[in-house]
């Protein structure tokens, strides 16, 4: 008993020494800037489980622990908006079985969520569920959107899921309430103002971004992907044509501190070199 | 800093042959124009079709059916060297006939270069119209090249704003190449992923107007159809070789590049020769490509 409680003392001990060192690292950074917007690809959950001999799902299981302290980072770091790939359009032509496991699994954790409210709400975090929402199973769906609900309040800072989404949807719904909110504008405007009717048709790259899933946050500062590959795979292509692109070879559930530390270090280095490179223009 | 003080030579003074057909390169008065590269290959007398010729450490089913380069650090490399920026183009001009020389060869179908984006307007003046007057001499001299190796040139991108004389150029040249099917050469001029996209959106947008199309039908495919640059006319890219260590796509292709393998190098563009896109290509047959399976 003696010992359980010492080592327990002890464990206390070092993990708030580690926290401190943290924030203190963290701290020392913020001399120089830090991204807005972080967006990660979590890729690799499946080549985890295959590499540690697992079954495949838990390679799930263990991504999602590494989003929790992805997270956690992010958030001590200063950043203010993470997204997240969560579940891509074309991933639900992967085996309907894994599929299956996946949409379990965000439920579990959805409402695992919801449980956590008030200190989520503590925090001050805003949770955006992005993507085609209709075509995820009626539970799932029903609980994102009451996550969605829950947090609406919070601005401190915003986790925004992509679920069932792809760029190539976002943009063409984009387009087509652009299109839908001019036709309702030239209805208005036509009262015999005929020139109005044929400027109001010109739909420009800001009622684009305004209808996008992604317009209530700014565009991406850093675009992460884990495990090496080096490709978008459909995420925010309209949103990451600026962004700085990292790719760690480690897997995602390998992901940790030092992966976040790096990527705001390069982010950090290669805002000077952009900075110069304006002034030089 | 130093373009504003030095008058520069008219470009299509000294490059009367910048591809010349002759090994020597050209000697002008302007010594420090020695850096062009000489062409290998222009000496090969065989038909297109003979000269697929894989190199070692490739296979031929995964060569790459559609290759978008951004060609960037033409600047930086003159800089670098104590040259002005003008001569880093010249000598990336160099790096890109032999580019292009290296995927006619081996079997690349569309080889995509991105010779000037929307952003580069913000560039000196003086830079912007020795690219523009570097394009025309290219295209008019390139031409005879391309009805050789049975290369058909496209050119994608917003031509309104370019100098009339270049658009001319433009015109004749895809015209004069439009029955060629060895290669699709793709010029981006004045191109950017979000002009493409906002140009078909307007597209669109006036056909819902007119009461062709209905709002509920947008879709992707429909868009994809009103691209400059769709996969009607190409595929979209399979590999993006970005040189001089850029991280960042800075809007070049944007919808086209959903699967696209991305490939950074830190070689300036002049430097890029066969062994860096060697290395491109075996790095691109490493990779698995799920398409989001």
């Amino acid at each position: 008993m003696a010992e359980e409680r010492t080592s327990g003392v002890i464990g206390r001990f070092l993990g708030s020494l580690n926290s401190r060192m943290r924030r203190f690292m963290f701290h020392v950074m913020s001399a120089g800037p830090i991204p807005q917007h972080i967006a990660f690809i979590m890729d690799g959950n499946r080549r985890f489980a295959k590499k540690w001999k697992l079954e495949e799902g838990a390679g799930h299981k263990a991504g999602f622990l590494a989003l929790m302290s992805v997270l956690k980072y992010c958030y001590e770091a200063g950043v203010k908006y993470v997204t997240v790939y969560a579940f891509s359009l074309d991933n639900f032509n992967r085996r309907p079985d894994e599929v299956q496991y996946v949409m379990d699994l965000m439920h579990e954790k959805i409402e695992g969520f919801l449980k956590e409210l008030n200190m989520v709400n503590r925090y001050g975090i805003r949770v955006l569920f992005i993507g085609d929402l209709g075509r995820l199973q009626e539970p799932v769906r029903a609980a994102a959107e009451r996550a969605m609900e829950a947090t609406s309040k919070n601005t401190s800072t915003y986790l925004l899921v992509c679920v069932a989404y792809t760029s190539s949807h976002e943009i063409p719904r984009a387009i087509h309430e652009a299109c839908q909110a001019r036709a309702s504008n030239g209805h208005y405007h036509n009262d015999g103002e005929d020139e109005v009717e044929d400027d109001g048709m010109m739909i420009k790259v800001v009622d684009l971004e305004k209808h996008m899933y992604m317009g209530v946050v700014p565009d991406p500062d850093i675009l992460v992907r884990s495990s090496g590959e080096t490709r978008l795979s459909n995420f925010l292509l309209w949103q990451t044509s600026n962004s700085l692109l990292y790719s760690p070879k480690a897997l995602w559930p390998e992901m940790g501190l030092r992966h976040v530390v790096w990527g705001i270090f390069k982010y950090q280095r290669n805002y000077y070199y952009l900075e110069k490179n304006k002034k030089q223009a | 800093m130093l373009s504003s003080s030095l008058s520069l030579p008219n470009p299509s003074s000294f490059l009367s042959n910048p591809f010349s057909l002759s090994t020597t390169t050209t000697t002008t008065t302007n010594h420090r124009l020695h850096v062009f590269t000489t062409d290998p290959f222009f000496n090969d007398s065989t038909s297109p079709e003979e000269r697929i010729a894989i190199p070692a450490g490739l296979q031929r089913e995964l060569i790459p059916k559609h290759v978008a380069v951004v060609m960037d650090g033409n600047r930086r490399w003159a800089r670098l060297r104590g040259l002005m920026p003008e001569a880093g183009y010249l000598a990336g001009a160099g790096a890109l006939k032999a580019v292009v020389n290296l995927c006619s060869k081996w079997g690349i179908q569309t080889l995509t270069v991105f010779a000037f984006s929307s952003d580069n307007w913000l560039r000196p003046k003086v830079e912007v119209d020795f690219l523009m007057k570097l394009l025309e001499t290219a295209l008019k001299d390139e031409v005879a090249y391309m009805l050789r190796e049975n290369i058909r040139l496209s050119v994608i991108g917003d031509s309104s704003k370019l100098p009339k004389s270049l658009q001319e150029f433009i015109a004749y040249g895809e015209n004069a190449t439009k029955d060629n099917s060895h290669m699709n050469f793709v010029l981006a001029i004045n191109y950017s992923g979000k002009y493409d996209i906002v140009q078909a959106c307007q597209s669109i947008a006036l056909e819902v107007r007119d009461g062709i199309v209905e709002p509920e039908e947008i879709n992707e495919f429909m868009i994809e159809n009103k691209l400059g640059m769709n996969s009607k006319r190409f595929p979209h890219p399979d590999l993006l070789i970005r040189t001089s260590g850029e991280l960042r796509l800075s809007n070049f292709f944007l919808w086209q590049l959903a699967y696209t393998e991305l490939y950074f190098t830190e070689a300036l563009w002049p430097d890029f020769g066969e062994e860096e896109l060697l290395h491109a290509l075996r790095a691109f047959q490493n990779r698995p490509r799920r398409y989001g399976r």
